[in-house]
């Protein structure tokens, strides 16, 4: 018994460490992709020895929002940039997408790396409510004394001055008549809408269907298209709708672009696609105008061919979740691509916001024009 | 005689629910039966009384089928059976049974009564001005009782815009409905198509819309916030100005950078502000339709 007691106090002490080290390295792991060095235990020390090491840390204290030990790890090129500024940078405001989103995991790629200073990039996957999505960002890191610090350079988001924007925009109302009326007496028909282009191509996914549609009425429209693919049998393969590429309310003589996916359906099983609008009337209104400025093809930090540009509020009312929704014509004027994607940012009034669209690089070349259109969904309209 | 007398058991037995005891009935009623005439009315109206005369004597059941409702009531033969307006307000093929040991029917239709009432369908709700046989309309005349009147009428369509003298015309309905088709006016605003059968008169209002603007013209200037850009009044080709709202969507190329406004129509003019500091290359589309190049040189 008693040469039990020491061996009892050893195991009880052996597994209290373990327990501790276990809970420790595991908080540590979630998530870190890229570390280079396993020494550092992220996330529990906010001192860094390394750049990996550093922007590890930093990153998986934003994905837990320790915001204060995320500001204390950065060095502000801005004395103005407050605590609330970067938190806002990261978790969004008024209602724009990121403030929905969370940091579900990053990758860390060193760029370049000295004795005093490193760049790195950082690839960061954001789950939103309108599906994955990827942002690239680089990190200069500096080394000051034995630490290394983020250095935070992000210009402060837009600070909105109070004003008052006089809006006498053009609205639509939707009358609708009593069920007791006469049949016939008070029909409105629907808005007459028609689909100007239709391009059947093959990716990598399956089979794309896009094009343009136009307002052709005088009054707002809902639309909607749809696209069913017809096989050598003359019977349906699949149909699909164009969900949310597509700009919905359309103005009168809009032109949107839409696309409808196919997952893994090869056009070569494909007869014939028969197409649908459907288009209904609904309240709409005139505001707010996006102007969509500087667009530009160009090809970003991952080699990528993207359209940018900026959307620039024109009005008085915040556009929550902005969403861009581009069509690519070749020199013939054919749409040869439709490409769209949200601004995590809220686009507020008088303010612009930078976007971004990829476009597929074997595409790149034959893009002759462009058209850009911008869904708004405001939360006060919803 | 046989076979009416068939028909009319089947009725009655069905009226009954008893089968065996009832075709037992009609199996001695066939085998004893005595013709009994039935004079039902030659030209009944809907919503107007009528009689059905009836040889023969001592009491009997009365039944009447009718397209939408049926009766059954005690009668004496001989005597004219006296039908009710409320119990002919369907028109349509009626049955009338009398069975005293044996039944009878005679077969007789109810026309409907004079219009008093007009589904009037004007389609579209909304007309681009200057389409041939764009509008038309569809006028069904109904009796008080909502019969569908099939008795040949002249319905008198007149359709009228603004500042138009009326345009009348007239067409007999065939099989109960009558139809029109008609361009549409030169001229946006409301007209009005109405439909008249004698007093019965209905009414509807076709917006008459611009159609695709015409000649859609820009002209712009630099201000100090960029540049400014204006369409000249959007009308269509008869001369009309295009709605408020229609969308204008100015396009600015500045070497390979473009920027684009959905911008609408107010006043009948749309306008954009654009920020661009080079030369610039400015058009402006409205839906299918493109407008003139404007060019501005260089901010100073």
């Amino acid at each position: 018994m008693k040469r039990a007691l020491p061996i009892i106090f050893v195991i009880v002490i052996a597994t209290v460490v373990l327990m501790f080290l276990g809970l420790t390295v595991s908080r540590g792991s979630n998530g870190t992709v890229g570390i280079a060095s396993g020494a550092a235990l992220p996330g529990f020390g906010a001192s860094a020895s390394t750049p990996d090491e550093a922007i590890s840390n930093f990153l998986l204290d934003i994905q837990k929002r320790n915001w204060d030990r995320a500001f204390s790890t950065i060095e502000r090129t801005s004395s103005t940039l407050t605590e609330q500024a970067f938190i806002q940078d990261w978790i969004g405001s008024s209602g724009g997408l990121r403030s929905f989103s969370s940091l579900e995991k990053y990758d860390v790629r060193p760029l370049h790396a000295s004795d005093s200073d490193a760049e790195m990039r950082v690839r960061l996957h954001w789950t939103t409510p309108v599906g994955p999505v990827e942002d690239v960002r680089d990190f200069h890191l500096a080394k000051r004394g034995e630490k290394w610090l983020v250095v935070w350079n992000e210009t402060p988001p837009p600070n909105v001055p109070a004003q008052v924007v006089p809006v006498t925009y053009l609205r639509w109302d939707l009358v609708s008549g009593n069920s007791g009326d006469q049949w016939g007496s008070h029909n409105v028909d629907a808005p007459h809408v028609r689909i100007v282009s239709m391009n059947a191509v093959d990716s990598a996914e399956g089979a794309i269907v896009m094009g343009e549609v136009v307002n052709e009425d005088t009054i707002p429209a809902f639309v909607n298209v749809n696209a069913t693919l017809i096989g050598a049998s003359g019977s349906a393969i699949d149909d699909e709708s164009s969900f949310d590429k597509i700009l919905h309310v359309l103005l009168p003589k809009q032109v949107s672009p839409y696309r409808i996916d196919f997952p893994h359906i090869s056009l070569s099983k494909v007869k014939n696609v028969r197409m649908d609008v459907k288009a209904t009337l609904v309240p709409a209104s005139s505001d707010p105008v996006i102007g969509v400025m500087n667009q530009k093809l160009e090809t970003d930090a991952q080699g990528r061919s993207v359209l940018q540009g900026e959307l620039l509020n024109q009005s008085g009312e915040t556009v929550n979740i902005p969403h861009v929704i581009a069509s690519f014509y070749d020199n013939n004027g054919k749409v040869v691509w439709v490409s769209d994607g949200y601004v995590e940012q809220a686009l507020l009034p008088q303010s612009s916001e930078p976007f971004a669209v990829e476009v597929p690089k074997s595409l790149a070349g034959k893009v002759h024009n462009f058209h850009v259109v911008v869904n708004q969904y405001s939360l006060q309209n919803s | 005689m046989s076979s009416s007398i068939n028909t009319a058991c089947k009725i009655h037995s069905a009226w009954r629910g008893s089968t065996f005891l009832l075709g037992l009935l009609c199996f001695t009623a066939m085998a004893f039966a005595q013709d009994v005439t039935l004079h039902p009315p030659s030209a009944a109206i809907a919503g107007q009384a009528a009689a059905i005369g009836t040889e023969g004597s001592g009491s009997a059941t009365f039944y009447l089928i009718g397209p939408s409702s049926s009766m059954k009531r005690n009668v004496h033969l001989g005597r004219e059976i006296t039908l009710n307006a409320g119990e002919l307000r369907q028109s349509g093929r009626y049955v009338a049974v009398v069975c005293n040991g044996r039944c009878t029917s005679a077969v007789f239709y109810v026309s409907p009564a004079k219009p008093a009432s007009m589904i009037f369908l004007v389609h579209p709700s909304r007309a681009p001005v200057s389409q041939s046989d764009l509008i038309s309309g569809v006028a069904i005349p109904f009796d008080e009782f909502k019969n569908l009147v099939l008795t040949p009428a002249t319905v008198q369509f007149q359709l009228t815009a603004k500042g138009e003298s009326p345009a009348p015309r007239g067409v007999e309905t065939r099989d109960g409905i009558a139809w029109f088709r008609a361009n549409s006016g030169k001229s946006a605003g409301a007209l009005q198509v109405q439909a008249s059968i004698k007093d019965v008169i209905a009414r509807r209002v076709v917006q008459q819309v611009a159609s695709d603007p015409c000649s859609l013209r820009i002209k712009g200037q630099r201000t100090s916030n960029g540049i400014l850009i204006e369409t000249e009044p959007v009308r269509d080709c008869s001369g009309n100005p295009v709605p408020d709202g229609t969308i204008v969507t100015f396009t600015a190329k500045n070497g390979n950078e473009t920027s684009t406004v959905d911008a609408p129509v107010k006043q009948d003019v749309a306008r954009a502000r654009m920020a661009a500091k080079g030369p610039v290359v400015i058009s402006a589309a409205s839906g299918v339709v493109m407008g003139n190049e404007l060019h501005l040189g260089a901010q100073e």
